[in-house]
């Protein structure tokens, strides 16, 4: 058998105002970044539920990165503000539990910012290839 | 502090039911042993001085049954609520979950509920348990008599009692007590300074012995949703068979976090917890991170508090800074 090297899934949840089009414009650019990363578009980033993020990492995610507006920017007026409290607790939680804490990012990329989502994907699936597979959050019973 | 005696509760109740101020008596009923005891609706005069019961084994909080019972009976209820139970009272109000009108609330005193577990651990065949001043006096069916100090055999929510000082009350019976200094969050503390791997070990080691049998969830009068996620069919996380997987991590991140906010750390998950997983630990750990970010805040304090996790300030610390303290 051929060892490969561990391609690891990244599942980033993008606003649909701010990070999706600063994704866009990577693209628009020619930035690279991996494609590992999934984007999954979110209306606002205070959409994106704590059970959402647990979830990616059940189903086997190996990192999970949220993008929204920058704090006073949001599409609407507030949402990232309360994401941003959440997350907060919700990450520092998974790390009470033990849960390698490179493997949750919250990060704000605006629309004209393509540079800086091309650089945090690299940065973030870097970091989260180091760490490995993610064995600690696996659930055996949702692999296929 | 003088120590009030179920004579004295069903005395009031009584004496309430015959002047028609309630109709209903909410209370602790005996069971069959002296430490099973259940919570009970009380309709006469009779049900209550043949079986109501206030002893050191009436840890449960009876405030969440309001929600249940103040929608299912026309008349007003009478409610005892020890220290602790008021700030879960008060929560309930602020979310709506009971009418205030329908409820008589009396306040007494509780010095600190013990737990059966922690006294079988010690002996075998318990016939009857006798208080005394410094814990209790176990006789056994083998007519041996143990007697075991109090501290040692509280329940884990009164470990670390935070009041004694009602929030909520029509009436109180008894004295007034104060809030305490506690050291609730040293075991936190002493977790959180544990390297991942050991924090990971601990929680794997006792989140795997969860059952699912959701009593956590049952039992906390902040879990009070009609239609739980955990209900969904189609969740994939109600499958039952315990599993040494990142399910039971779940179930349980997703029932801190859901109470984070609006828990009072009244201690219920820890008491239903049949298998005695230390739950309470979660939900502190969500206490103990508001407090240090968005300032102190207990819930339950007064009727319409705003929780942190619905408010928000433009300085609120970045995710990422909630990591880098201490290391």
């Amino acid at each position: 058998m051929q060892i490969t090297e561990h391609k690891p899934l990244i599942v980033a949840f993008c606003c649909n105002w701010c990070s999706y089009a600063g994704a866009d414009l990577a693209g628009n650019n020619r930035l690279n970044y991996p494609a590992d990363v999934k984007i999954i578009r979110v209306p606002c980033s205070c959409r994106v539920n704590p059970m959402f993020v647990l979830r990616a990492f059940q189903k086997g995610a190996d990192g999970v990165i949220i993008c929204g507006c920058h704090p006073g920017d949001c599409h609407y007026t507030s949402g990232n503000y309360y994401a941003r409290r959440r997350m907060a607790m919700l990450f520092s939680m998974l790390d009470y539990l033990g849960i390698e804490r490179e493997r949750t990012r919250v990060e704000w990329v605006s629309a004209a910012e393509g540079a800086k989502f091309s650089a945090t994907m690299n940065d973030f699936v870097e970091k989260v290839t180091k760490l490995g597979k993610n064995k600690r959050l696996e659930d055996l019973r949702c692999k296929k | 502090m003088q120590k009030i005696t179920t004579d004295a509760l069903v005395q009031k109740a009584v004496e309430l039911l015959n002047n028609n101020t309630v109709s209903y008596v909410l209370g602790w009923k005996k069971g069959e042993f002296d430490y099973d005891i259940t919570p009970y609706v009380f309709k006469d005069e009779k049900t209550l001085k043949e079986e109501f019961i206030y002893s050191d084994f009436c840890g449960v909080n009876l405030s969440k049954y309001l929600v249940a019972k103040t929608k299912e009976l026309a008349g007003k209820i009478l409610v005892f609520l020890k220290p602790c139970d008021t700030y879960s009272f008060n929560q309930l109000l602020t979310e709506h979950r009971f009418n205030r009108e329908k409820v008589y609330a009396i306040g007494i005193p509780c010095e600190g509920m013990l737990d059966i577990d922690k006294i079988k651990l010690n002996l075998e065949g318990i016939s009857s348990i006798v208080e005394t001043k410094e814990g209790v006096k176990v006789n056994t069916l083998d007519d041996k008599t143990i007697e075991l100090e109090k501290q040692a055999i509280l329940l884990e929510k009164c470990k670390n009692c935070k009041s004694k000082k009602h929030y909520a009350y029509d009436e109180l019976l008894g004295e007034e007590g104060d809030v305490l200094d506690n050291n609730r969050f040293d075991e936190v503390a002493k977790l959180e300074s544990m390297t991942a791997e050991e924090r990971f070990e601990f929680w794997q080691s006792q989140l795997s012995k969860c059952i699912r049998c959701n009593a956590c969830r049952d039992a906390c009068p902040a879990c009070t949703c009609e239609k739980c996620v955990f209900d969904n069919p189609n969740s994939g996380i109600e499958n039952k068979s315990p599993a040494n997987s990142f399910e039971e991590k779940l179930f349980h991140i997703i029932r801190a976090f859901h109470v984070a906010g609006r828990c009072t750390d009244c201690g219920e998950c820890s008491r239903a917890c049949p298998q005695n997983i230390p739950l309470h630990l979660l939900n502190r750990k969500f206490i103990k991170d508001i407090n240090e970010h968005y300032g102190e805040f207990q819930a339950g304090l007064e009727v319409g508090q705003r929780g942190p996790l619905v408010s928000y300030t433009t300085e609120d610390v970045e995710p990422s800074d909630v990591f880098n303290k201490g290391e």
